[in-house]
């Protein structure tokens, strides 16, 4: 713990207030998602608080049910192909951006971040008028794509945040010792910025995972995403099966997460013992 | 002279299309030597470096290793070991896999691998620390890893880029003599760049002087020392006074040379000279001695004043103003009995037409 200072009585008050207001603020972000996890263990077929009783019922039907099932393998298959398409291609932006001084390059660092500063459903509807055109609309890759547009700018920013600390000179080096530059990337480069790279393609995955806007402007009917299997349950019958697959669509997610952090922490570990 | 290792021939780099940073680069390297490129940063000694290496390509010319135009050859097909100034070390290798890298390149099997890299981690003292991350090792330790590392494949030629640079003053002198030791140990053709000219002239068989992307004088360290050929090099090596004036009369490579108000010396001409043309004269503080009447034949004896004393332990640095002339520094060694001398007393400075060297200079009316 960090050495206490001194602090005057209404310092002290103060400081209560901040802690008191910021536990309020978490309460408020955070209750609503944790509200469904007790939900989800109901044994009743409504949704009421206090709980009848204790069931794993509603992950039963959330696991064998060939809707929820089909849903679940959907939403992993594209947002395993999302992961490597996005990563692959947001990690060598990341290297060119990095690199290069030419002149343009605020203008296509914009381009690529547009999918986080346009409002979704703008992004959405544009993919809607584009794929259909060019006959996209409702298919797996069309899915993959729109995902990975999504997705790229995680694995831009992640990645040229990682080459921030990056010695370049260190690719020079392993060429000067005979190393070509492709046996060079894969040797010095990509293990040195892998963390960075490993937080973008979670980045990406969880994007296209919990993604619903343009997932309901282009599937078609019969592709169906895990956050999409959830909206139309909530619209259209209210099971508890609904609070089941939103619990795994947090545990997935939310593992994700930390593990980026963990990278995060190990990733500034060694750049900071290295400098 | 035998065949020179590296050739570069009228070799030329802008990177604007309109300034040279290098202009027009002759140089020959011998199999062998220790040269030095010195000079200021920007007079292009590192960019040569650099096109040397591979990671620059030269606008104009061609440099050729052994005979071989590699101008335009990618730097990791040329063979050549390169010791960067931050080391450039991987940081997720141990010491041993960083040294062993060169030879991970080359497909060298793992028996071979580990016997070669032991020697060569021997080789730098380190043969200990094989299993450490290069962070956890010293300044000095990391750059003798990278050294190992440059010359565990056994290339002809290694090129240092101020390699001592980031270490304090005590670690550097130790790494000169070990460098030194390396360099004589295994017969290698060493390029070393530095802005250091106690270090140039400490290690180098020759030393380039570099300045605005040419070399303004290639020789041993003693002729660049004792024979500059032109103000810069009299200037950026070692300590010098530069005095402006005015040449009076020359005879042969003797000129007078006035010097502003009454002053008047005998130098030598190292350009020609003749009457009335303007003169730099550049002249060693510590070859100036204090004359104090004793009949001693010297060439120039000088009047003046002390105006300022700085006391170096070993000597002292006088600042000597003559009567409407220049100020001149004179270095003088602290033997036996301190010096007699103090601020505003009169001394004769005496010093030899040999250690004023006169250059012709183009001064604007």
């Amino acid at each position: 713990m960090a050495a206490r200072s001194i602090r005057t009585r209404g310092e002290r008050v103060g400081r209560l207030a901040v802690l008191a207001f910021t536990g309020l603020v978490l309460v408020f972000l955070v209750a609503p998602v944790f509200v469904v996890v007790p939900l989800s263990f109901t044994d009743s077929e409504i949704l009421v608080f206090p709980l009848p009783g204790w069931s794993l019922r509603w992950y039963e039907d959330f696991f064998t049910n060939p809707l929820w099932t089909g849903a679940l393998y959907n939403s992993f298959a594209i947002g395993l192909s999302v992961t490597v398409l996005a990563t692959v291609l947001g990690t060598t932006a990341a290297l060119g951006l990095h690199a290069s001084r030419f002149r343009l390059k605020p203008v296509a660092l914009g381009l690529l971040m547009a999918p986080l500063a346009v409002p979704v459903v703008i992004v959405a509807v544009a993919m809607f008028y584009f794929f259909a055109r060019i006959g996209l609309l409702g298919t797996f890759p069309g899915m993959v794509l729109a995902h990975t547009v999504l997705a790229l700018p995680f694995v831009v920013v992640t990645v040229l945040a990682t080459l921030q600390g990056f010695d370049p000179t260190v690719v020079r080096a392993a060429a000067s010792l005979g190393a070509s530059p492709l046996f060079g990337f894969r040797t010095v480069t990509l293990p040195i910025i892998a963390p960075g790279v490993v937080s973008g393609a979670l980045f990406a995955f969880v994007t296209s995972f919990d993604e619903l806007v343009v997932t309901i402007f282009i599937a078609s009917p019969r592709q169906r995403t895990l956050p999409r299997q959830i909206f139309s349950g909530v619209s259209e019958n209210l099971s508890p099966t609904v609070t089941a697959a939103a619990v795994v669509l947090i545990v997935v997610c939310m593992s994700l997460m930390i593990a980026v952090e963990l990278l995060r922490r190990r990733s500034a570990r060694l750049q900071g013992k290295a400098q | 002279m035998s065949e020179p290792i590296v050739r570069f021939q009228e070799v030329s780099k802008s990177y604007d299309g309109r300034s040279l940073v290098v202009a027009g680069l002759d140089l020959d390297v011998v199999a062998g030597e220790f040269l030095t490129l010195l000079g200021p940063s920007g007079s292009g000694k590192t960019t040569t470096l650099m096109m040397l290496a591979g990671f620059e390509l030269p606008t104009s010319g061609t440099i050729r290793l052994d005979g071989r135009d590699i101008t335009a050859l990618p730097p990791h097909r040329r063979g050549i070991g390169v010791v960067f100034q931050n080391y450039a070390l991987f940081p997720h290798m141990t010491v041993a896999e960083n040294v062993a890298y060169p030879l991970r390149v080359r497909n060298v099997p793992a028996a071979e691998t580990a016997a070669r890299v032991a020697k060569a981690l021997g080789l730098v003292r380190l043969a200990a620390f094989g299993d450490r991350r290069p962070a956890q090792l010293s300044g000095g330790q990391q750059q003798r890893v990278a050294l190992a590392r440059a010359l565990i494949f056994e290339p002809p030629l290694i090129l240092l880029d101020e390699p001592l640079g980031a270490l304090d003053k005590q670690l550097r002198e130790d790494m000169q003599m070990e460098l030194k030791q390396i360099h004589e140990a295994l017969g290698v053709t060493m390029i070393y760049v530095t802005h250091d000219q106690s270090e140039a002239l400490t290690m180098s068989d020759r030393v380039a002087v570099f300045n605005d992307g040419r070399i303004q004088q290639l020789a041993s360290a003693y002729e660049l020392y004792e024979r500059p050929v032109n103000p810069f090099v009299a200037r950026f090596v070692g300590e010098n006074n530069q005095l402006a004036g005015e040449v009076v009369a020359c005879e042969g490579d003797t000129a007078r040379i006035r010097l502003g108000g009454g002053v008047t010396i005998l130098a030598n001409a190292v350009d020609r000279l003749s009457p009335g043309d303007a003169a730099d004269v550049s002249l060693r503080p510590e070859r100036i001695r204090l004359a104090h009447g004793d009949g001693e034949a010297r060439d120039n004896l000088v009047a003046g004043a002390v105006d300022k004393l700085v006391y170096l332990g070993e000597s002292t640095r006088l600042f000597v103003s003559t009567p409407g002339g220049p100020t001149i520094v004179a270095k003088v060694q602290n033997e036996e009995a301190a010096l007699d001398v103090a601020r505003g007393r009169p001394v004769q400075l005496a010093f030899r037409a040999a250690d004023a060297r006169a250059f012709r200079v183009e001064r604007p009316a």
